[in-house]
């Protein structure tokens, strides 16, 4: 729950010196107006206790229950009965207090209304600020549980990538290298300045930056050149894309995960050799893109196809779009595609 | 020394090759880029070491020892560094995590060198029966004539014992393995199959109904037709998962 404005001592301390202010200001006018001090300080002490004291009751209140849409006439009919209860009761005190004072109790009579409308006044202020004031306070503690959310969600996606990353990819690249140091190290140089490339656009390429789909298949083919120097003859890739398309933006490190998905399912799911193909189309208002792997119907898992690559690539678009319709899987005989729309 | 050298990736099978030249004893009968070239190429050299990968296309290093018969001594060359390595630590003549140097290979040559050959094999056997990689993988591979098979799990029906082999009973017909109803019962997902009987193990999402046969007998249908015994612990497990 949200703590109430009286927890902060600049607060009440402001609180106490408004009344305060408020009490000498009536206590004076009322001896000017030719009563004796003591009725002055009677009144004006009764009167501004009692509204701050309602003043204090509404701030409490609020604290359990803040009036939401119909806030307005909630506050009014609040304020109202407040102010109707400390005009009444400040009249009964006062009256037993100071019965033998016939022009004050009439001063008092006549002057009912005018209090009334004070007290309101007052009551209705002191209300609109605590709705300000617990609406700012809800607000900031959302903002620090989304915070929250956020930097849990990082660090699983650093886990989750970490582990992606390391032991296929990573310790089969370097084997590779360390295959090609004694009869070919000039091969192996080149290699290892390919993977270094691939590991530096990785690292440096941050989650929401939007890059040229040119960019992204530059980065693509330092991927695959390393794929294919491991699996040799194995795997071939070919990459269409339209001139119109290379220029249009998408997120950075979409397609990778998703080719990385159809390396390991065509390459694990079949022994011949395996084609995957990228295609970049400009459409209308969006980019398309497919990823295409073949597979074995019979022997595919279904859970396979929705690996992580997949999901992380679904959630990133979902929260850079706010749409869940951009990732589209399908089969046919024996062929495997992804499609991923990129709204421009 | 016959060695047969399968892994899918061709530089890491050259690597393999080139740290065996110091051994002029050995003698690269073939390579193998996947696990049925792998199970040809034992059946028809009968090796006494493989180096053998894990990864690989179709079906992997562990599910191809299953199928072949009077498995070789194996080296296991694997970039996995996870849960499945402990098995290796007991069982296998050694394993090589990607990448390793020359040095390390050498131990594990020396390894295998220093141990008799009956011994390395029964290694070998003891691994086969002490692993189920293939569960992991949410499937059993096996052998349908000269050609392999793999099932996904949710596509077995139930399993029968055949003495030294189970029956693995799927919409698409019957298929043998060679491993124990224990092996099955401790291996397969429980929230899936269930041992209801000495001799059988069924699928859950398959049962249909249970029906009372006689004394503390029962008869479990499944929704396939086929009707099969249940014993009186069997019962009790059936009772207890499903909620009777």
């Amino acid at each position: 729950m949200a703590q109430s404005p009286f927890f902060t001592a600049k607060f009440t301390k402001a609180f106490i010196a408004w009344w305060m202010v408020w009490f000498a200001m009536q206590a004076i006018i009322l001896y000017w107006g030719g009563f004796s001090w003591r009725v002055s300080i009677a009144d004006s002490a009764v009167f501004n206790i009692l509204t701050a004291l309602g003043c204090w009751m509404i701030a409490f209140m609020f604290q359990y229950y803040l009036p939401g849409q119909e806030r307005f006439w909630y506050i009014l009919a609040l304020s109202v009965a407040l102010s109707l209860c400390i005009v009444f009761i400040g009249k009964w005190i006062l009256i037993t207090l100071l019965k033998n004072d016939i022009t004050y109790i009439a001063m008092l009579q006549n002057w009912l209304p005018i209090r009334f409308g004070i007290a309101l006044l007052m009551l209705g202020c002191m209300a609109m600020i605590s709705v300000v004031w617990y609406g700012f306070i809800d607000q900031q503690e959302a903002e620090e549980r989304r915070a929250v959310a956020e930097a849990l969600k990082k660090e699983t996606e650093l886990i989750a990538l970490r582990r992606q990353l390391q032991p296929h990819f990573l310790f089969n690249s370097l084997n590779s290298i360390s295959a090609m140091v004694g009869t070919m190290p000039g091969e192996a140089r080149k290699m290892i300045q390919q993977l270094s490339d691939f590991l530096r656009s990785t690292i440096h390429k941050e989650d929401d930056r939007f890059v040229l789909l040119s960019e992204e298949l530059t980065h693509l083919q330092l991927y695959l050149d390393i794929e294919k120097v491991r699996f040799g003859h194995r795997l071939i890739a070919t990459i269409n894309a339209d001139e119109l398309a290379l220029q249009q933006k998408m997120p950075a490190l979409i397609l990778q995960p998703l080719v990385e998905n159809a390396i390991k399912f065509g390459l694990y799911d079949t022994t011949d050799a395996v084609t995957i193909t990228i295609t970049g189309m400009a459409e209308n208002n969006h980019l398309m893109l497919k990823v295409s792997n073949p597979f074995d119907p019979q022997t595919a898992m279904p859970q396979k196809g929705e690996g992580f690559g997949l999901n992380s690539v679904k959630r990133r678009l979902y929260l850079l779009f706010a749409r869940n319709d951009l990732v589209e899987t399908s089969m046919t005989d024996n062929i495997f595609t992804t499609t991923v729309i990129i709204p421009q | 020394m016959k060695v047969v050298i399968i892994d899918d990736e061709p530089l890491a099978r050259m690597l393999v090759k080139e740290y065996l030249q110091d051994y002029p004893q050995v003698k690269i009968v073939e390579e193998c880029g996947d696990g049925f070239e792998g199970i040809k190429a034992i059946q028809k050299h009968q090796p006494s070491l493989i180096f053998l990968d894990i990864q690989m296309p179709k079906i992997t290093g562990f599910e191809m020892l299953e199928l072949v018969e009077n498995a070789p001594a194996v080296i296991f060359t694997t970039a996995f560094d996870e849960y499945a390595i402990k098995a290796f630590e007991t069982h296998a003549i050694d394993y090589l995590l990607k990448p390793f140097n020359k040095e390390r290979f050498d131990k594990a040559m020396q390894k295998y060198l220093s141990q008799n050959a009956a011994q390395a094999k029964a290694e070998t056997q003891l691994l086969i029966n002490s692993v189920a990689p293939n569960i992991a993988e949410q499937r059993v591979v096996v052998k349908d004539g000269i050609k392999i098979k793999i099932i996904p799990l949710p596509q077995i029906q139930y399993l029968e014992a055949a003495d030294d082999y189970v029956k693995i009973y799927t919409a698409d017909g019957v298929f043998l393995k060679k491993k124990t109803m224990q092996f099955f019962e401790n291996t397969l997902p429980a929230l899936q199959f269930v041992r209801i009987h000495r001799s059988y193990i069924v699928s859950l999402p398959l049962i249909n109904k249970i029906e009372h046969n006689e004394k503390d007998s029962y008869l479990l249908l499944l929704t396939t037709g086929a009707t099969l015994p249940v014993s009186k612990s069997g019962y009790a497990k059936l009772k207890e998962i499903l909620g009777l």
